[in-house]
């Protein structure tokens, strides 16, 4: 075993040591300022820390005492991500498929598409909120038109940009639009429907909590870890606001390997990106 | 069983690609198409099949416009083009899948095409996993799959090295001998058409237009050792002088 061996567990290891070492080193730097130029005593120092910068044991403390309502809230964020992710999908390909086999259609629609693209979902938010109101379908709605465009895009450019040669073989074998479509046009655009759907995973979690601080509610328990941000917040519980970015951080770890995997099983067996070829 | 009549291509208002030709072929012909870069060669083979429509004059194969013989011709392009995403044993049947025959069927052909091509072992294979000369082979079968009476080839060992070509060319020619085809095939090498032709057809260019038709008296089946046959040799000579008058022009 060598080092490079070893290194992909390593550097890991030393890089958070380096961190943890420096969080908690601006952290003393933080409470010693306090201290000897506001005047503060030690304990009014580290509470006033605490606000602002909390320590991983403090946020680990906080993660335990508010578990419930976290992890319910995790579960919610899941759950829209997870509808709206296959709804971005799922539509996302569907208008693709639209797009490939009809031009006039394209030109009509896809500026439409790029002005829903261009405007920040900031502004589309509220909007949703005021139509549709607040809960869930709102927020799995604008889960789904942060996520629904790379899908579109990369499909799109898949379905299109298919070998002119293949495409005369099928000529040539009397094919059908719809066999030409289902045997050679849709195999060939999952490559780039695969990098589309990783986009969108990577931004469904985003999508699901941004939508949550627009349309969340407390209601039924439907809160998700959007609501729960400006819970913590409104209520300066900064390590618990800390508590919940590490459950967010890991819900959109857990989509972007979950979408990796599929990535892999779709195009391990004949696609370039994985393995060199044997000859 | 294909006549071209007076065939002339123009590309809209561009230049003419081909004019005039002229070309009766026989059934179980081989036919090779020589000629410079940008003589036409490919526009020619693509109009037999109806893939190119002619700007004028005819092709009748059988008595059948290209569009309606469409289904009686194979075609082996430049690059093997196989679906990457389809093993050997699924490319080799695609055409089949096309239209319509059973699943039972399509694996007995493939599976007798695939030995024929000698690549029986490698039939659960992708694409990636095979050299240059293996995809050719799998080429070869998918495009024989349907059992056309015509086999178009546009320049299907180009990439190849030469040992390799030569090596094809052996199977092709052995292929040949069990499922009798008409073949029109484009090439560059002088060896390979006069090696597997029955007339080899000179193209000049500015426009594609018939220059010599050579006879190649040589009988079938043809083994390696007719390449160092004087009489195969002199033809190489007669055929490379008269491809450089073209070339010259």
């Amino acid at each position: 075993m060598t080092f490079r061996n070893y290194s992909i567990i390593l550097m890991p290891i030393l890089s958070s040591f380096v961190i943890f070492m420096i969080w908690f080193g601006l952290g003393q730097n933080m409470v010693q300022e306090r201290v000897e130029k506001d005047g503060y005593t030690v304990e009014e120092a580290e509470g006033a820390r605490k606000a602002v910068l909390p320590y991983p044991n403090e946020i680990l403390t906080a993660l335990t005492i508010h578990r419930t309502d976290l992890l319910q809230a995790t579960s919610n964020t899941f759950s829209t991500a997870i509808l709206g992710f296959l709804a971005a999908v799922i539509g996302g390909y569907g208008i693709s498929l639209l797009f490939s086999s009809s031009l006039l259609l394209k030109q009509a629609t896809y500026p439409w598409i790029l002005v829903l693209q261009m405007t920040p979902v900031i502004i589309l938010s509220p909007i949703l909120v005021i139509w549709l109101g607040p809960g869930q379908r709102a927020t799995a709605l604008i889960t789904f038109l942060i996520g629904f465009f790379p899908v579109v895009a990369n499909s799109t450019q898949g379905l299109i940009s298919t070998n002119k040669d293949l495409l005369d073989l099928f000529t040539i074998s009397n094919a059908s639009k719809w066999q030409e479509i289902a045997l050679l046009r849709v195999p060939n655009s999952m490559p780039y429907f695969l990098t589309g759907m990783k986009i969108a995973g990577t931004l469904a979690p985003v999508g699901a909590i941004a939508g949550d601080i627009f349309a969340g509610t407390s209601a039924s328990g439907s809160a998700g870890l959007g609501f729960m941000i400006m819970v913590y917040i409104s209520s300066a519980q900064v390590p618990a606001l800390f508590a919940t970015a590490i459950l967010a951080c890991t819900l959109g770890f857990v989509f972007v390997c979950g979408v990796n995997v599929i990535h892999w099983l779709a195009l391990k067996n004949w696609h370039d990106s994985y393995g060199e070829a044997e000859q | 069983m294909v006549e071209i009549r007076d065939l002339s291509k123009r590309y809209g208002k561009g230049p003419q690609i081909l004019d005039s030709i002229n070309l009766e072929v026989m059934h179980e012909e081989f036919i090779s198409f020589l000629g410079p870069s940008g003589c036409g060669k490919s526009t020619l083979l693509k109009t037999l099949c109806g893939l190119i429509n002619s700007s004028s004059g005819s092709v009748k194969i059988k008595g059948k416009s290209p569009d309606e013989a469409r289904a009686d011709c194979g075609f082996v392009f430049q690059d093997a083009n196989l679906l990457p995403w389809l093993c050997v044993q699924q490319n080799a049947e695609l055409s089949l899948k096309i239209r319509g025959v059973p699943k039972s069927l399509r694996r007995e052909k493939s599976e007798a095409l695939l030995k024929l091509v000698g690549l029986s072992e490698s039939k659960e294979k992708f694409p990636r996993q095979l050299s240059g000369g293996m995809r050719m082979r799998v080429s070869i079968a998918r495009a024989l799959a349907t059992s056309p009476s015509i086999l178009l080839l546009d320049e299907p060992f180009a990439s190849l090295d030469e040992m390799r070509r030569n090596r094809l060319n052996e199977d092709l020619l052995r292929i040949r001998n069990q499922d009798l085809f008409t073949a029109f095939y484009v090439t560059h090498s002088v060896g390979e058409a006069l090696f597997l032709s029955s007339r080899v057809v000179i193209l000049s260019s500015n426009p594609g237009r018939i220059h010599t038709i050579i006879d190649v008296p040589f009988e079938y089946p043809r083994t390696a050792a007719l390449r160092e046959s004087s009489a195969y040799l002199d033809l190489l000579v007669k055929t490379t002088h008269s491809l450089r008058e073209v070339t010259v022009e």
